[in-house]
């Protein structure tokens, strides 16, 4: 079947199969060929994807239990995030990190040892497991957390699917008065004003900022920062106290067709770029924002993927560290400005310190990630980003990622000997391979 | 069932498969308390658990093998209380052409689709005809609507489930229980992993799920899914032997 990570570059021919309990491990591990996990395929690249067989996670989609006293939901690695919301934020608790989308599954929070906009607080989503089960290459099921297997278990937070099969995992949910969050948004001229809001934000758990990626020069950065606090009840207005743990409305906007990709030239991005600046200069001060539009603005709209035409789109997305970042980001920033292929998602975060996971991306410092419609010179533009963030000691996203170099990622984590050593003890590479892991020479 | 059509308990039969844990979280999610049986303990186990984490009804386990010679008698009395709802999604597909080398193979197809379940669910009609409530559904499918050559194995074991279901729900009538017939068409499930589908025509679990609820709700006879189903079955129940038995479908 021919799949794609949500970039749909690149696309490649796999053979499939659905894993519905540990009892059809069996028969998948027995095939020739290497696999890979897949749960919902919102990687944008080739890490979700295997030509010998990408093996779909979504039968594995129970909960297990649930504790009340200390909010550790346990369930199996294909529920999805959208599915725990549903059914715990009603009941007042809420999943202790979301990325961006909450089409994503358990499986793939941790493969990718995700992050959200409480990176600079909390940590990754890794850093709330306390346990999972991994399926290993010997067809063992092992529990894994930090008294059992802790390598491993550091191996598979950020793993990438590359350590096993994640069967079920036990992670810590956090208790909310409401759905909502008390969000403002904070205008910057600058990149420098920008970095600036951030450093005194920290004290707000959630924080994101929204770039221009078009404006040159001295409005190099120019940006809007959305920072945010979960809100108490009684802070609530008096509107929406009768519900205060209420979900969002269902309706999705569809995108029908693949959009040309003319709708992304350089003059519409700088349209909605300049609307989306006007916009949100206007609406400064803190007001209750619900927690789906604050989390996941883009899941409104289904499939919006295809805003970028047939051909896809590659995001790019890098951390430098603390230090290097002011020079690091102009530098990428006047890259991308010059080459005029802005995107509407150009998004800047303040992250805090590294986790456990051993190849887990956050690492103290900025992250800066922009979608780059497929064109002519697109891979060559993210390779010549690949070679700032190189320059300046950072490392890329590999949930985002199409194409880095092998030398280049092996200089980015620092901690990939080791991966690679724990992986080969435990007979991982015969078994459990992607198209990225090839790529990288993983 | 109380007059108020309030399900207070339901069983689902073949709570492992895809559909029965559809059907079972439908009805739970609808407040009702659950008996989930099925034959493999373990994953019987991880679906109650799944229920119970996300509706917290109470969900009971029981072992069931549509193949036991007791023809699901021992299952049927055993159960305390007697639920207000039975479901039972028990099937196989099988392999027609194995069916068609080998007696064995085929006979277990026919067994698990029409002698088990239909005993089974004869032996429950007899509590609920006594109590005079009840809604009793049976999953079949359109496979059962007319033998084609690619699957009469398994079509006439559905066939045979159907007419026996018809049957049950002319002999309760007058008793206050009802019996529903369920005919999906494809759906995407462990049965048909693997399988080309027509997108269009195929439906989900959870569709199927929808459905049955919504039918012993109203206690409906005779439902397909998706609906448009029933005017294909229609459509090729009116092809004429003479042509149909030279046709390819
Ligand atoms: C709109 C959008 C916004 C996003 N925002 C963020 C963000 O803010 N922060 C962030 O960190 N990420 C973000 N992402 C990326 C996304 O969170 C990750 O790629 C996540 O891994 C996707 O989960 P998935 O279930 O779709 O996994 P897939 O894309 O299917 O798989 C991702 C990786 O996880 C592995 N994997 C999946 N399931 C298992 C399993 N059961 N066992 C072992 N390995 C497994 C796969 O092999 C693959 O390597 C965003 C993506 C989109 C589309
Ligand atoms: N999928 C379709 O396209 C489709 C279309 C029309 C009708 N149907 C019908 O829908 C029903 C559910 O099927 P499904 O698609 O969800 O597939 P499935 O997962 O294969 O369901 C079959 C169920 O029957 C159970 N079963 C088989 N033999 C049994 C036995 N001897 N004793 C007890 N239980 C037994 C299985 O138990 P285990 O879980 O232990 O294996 C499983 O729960 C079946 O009756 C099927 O014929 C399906």
């Amino acid at each position: 079947m021919k799949l794609s990570g949500w970039g749909r570059y690149p696309v490649v021919d796999c053979g499939t199969a659905t894993l519905r309990g540990p009892e059809d491990l069996g028969g998948v591990l027995a095939r020739r060929g290497t696999l890979i996990a897949r749960g919902q395929g919102r990687s944008y690249a080739d890490a979700a994807l295997n030509r010998d067989l990408t093996l779909s996670t979504l039968g594995l989609g129970r909960m297990q239990a649930f504790d009340a006293d200390t909010g550790v939901l346990t369930c199996e690695a294909g529920v999805g995030l959208d599915d725990i919301l549903r059914t715990f934020v009603p009941r007042g608790w809420f999943p202790p990190v979301v990325p961006g989308t909450k089409f994503v599954t358990v499986g793939g929070m941790i493969a990718a040892d995700v992050h959200g906009k409480n990176h600079h607080r909390d940590g990754t989503f890794g850093a709330h497991v306390e346990a999972l089960t991994l399926a290993t290459a010997d067809g063992g099921i092992r529990v894994c957390s930090r008294t059992q297997d802790a390598d491993l278990f550091r191996a598979t937070l950020g793993g990438m699917g590359l350590t096993g099969v994640i069967l079920s995992a036990s992670f810590r949910m956090q208790p909310i008065e409401t759905s909502f969050v008390l969000a403002e948004t904070v205008a910057a001229a600058d990149l420098d004003a920008a970095m600036a809001v951030f450093e005194a934000s920290h004290d707000w758990p959630y924080s994101v900022a929204w770039i221009d990626c078009l404006a040159r020069g001295r409005r190099l950065g120019r940006s809007l920062v959305l920072r945010g606090a979960p809100m108490r009840r009684r802070a609530l207005p008096a509107a929406l106290a009768s519900r205060p743990l209420r979900l969002a409305p269902e309706g999705r906007i569809r995108v029908p067709v693949d959009a040309p990709s003319l709708l992304l030239n350089r003059w519409s991005v700088g349209l909605f770029n300049g609307l989306y600046h006007r916009r949100g200069r206007a609406r400064a001060g803190p007001r209750p924002v619900h927690f789906d539009p604050f989390f996941f603005p883009l899941d409104r709209i289904d499939g919006w993927n295809r805003l970028y035409g047939r051909r896809g789109f590659v995001q790019y997305q890098c951390v430098l560290s603390a230090g290097e970042s002011a020079a690091g980001l102009a530098a990428l920033l006047g890259r991308v400005s010059v080459a005029g292929q802005g995107s509407f998602l150009a998004v800047l975060k303040r992250f805090g310190p590294a986790g456990e996971g051993l190849m887990s991306f956050p690492a103290e410092g900025y992250t800066l990630a922009l979608d780059l419609p497929l064109r002519r010179g697109t891979l060559a533009l993210v390779d010549a980003l690949d070679g700032i963030t190189h320059a300046h000691g950072g490392r890329v996203y590999f949930a985002k990622d199409a194409c880095c170099r092998p030398e280049r990622m092996r200089e980015g984590y620092p901690q990939h000997a080791a991966f690679d050593a724990l992986r080969k003890a435990w007979g991982a590479p015969r078994k459990f391979a992607s198209e990225l892991s090839r790529r990288l020479e993983l | 069932m109380p007059a108020n059509n309030d399900i207070g308990l339901a069983l689902v039969l073949g709570a492992t498969s895809d559909i029965g844990r559809a059907i079972a979280l439908g009805l739970a999610r609808e407040g009702c308390d659950l008996q989930l049986a099925g034959r493999d303990p373990a994953r019987l186990k991880a679906e109650a658990d799944d229920i119970r984490v996300r509706t917290g009804v109470a969900v009971t386990e029981h072992a069931c093998d549509v193949l036991n010679a007791d023809g699901g008698a021992g299952l049927a009395e055993a159960l305390d209380p007697c639920p207000d709802v039975a479901v039972c999604v028990v099937g196989l597909l099988g392999d027609q052409q194995a069916s068609e080398r080998d007696g064995s193979a085929a006979q277990l197809v026919m067994w698990t689709n029409y002698v088990g379940p239909a005993l089974l669910m004869g032996a429950l009609a007899a509590r609920f005809e006594a109590r005079g409530s009840g809604v009793l559904a049976g999953v079949s499918s359109v496979a059962g609507d007319r033998g084609r050559a690619t699957n009469y194995v398994y079509g006439s074991a559905k066939a045979g489930f159907t007419a026996f279901l018809s049957g049950l729900r002319n002999r309760l009538a007058a008793s206050g229980a009802h019996v529903v017939t369920v005919k999906p068409g494809f759906v995407r499930t462990r049965m048909t992993e693997g399988m080309r589908l027509p997108g269009p025509l195929t439906g989900a679990p959870e569709e199927v799920a929808r459905a049955v609820v919504e039918a012993i709700r109203r206690r409906r006879d005779v439902v397909y899914v998706r609906r448009v189903w029933r005017a294909i079955m229609l459509a090729i129940r009116l092809v004429p032997e003479r042509l149909f038995k030279r046709l390819r479908i």
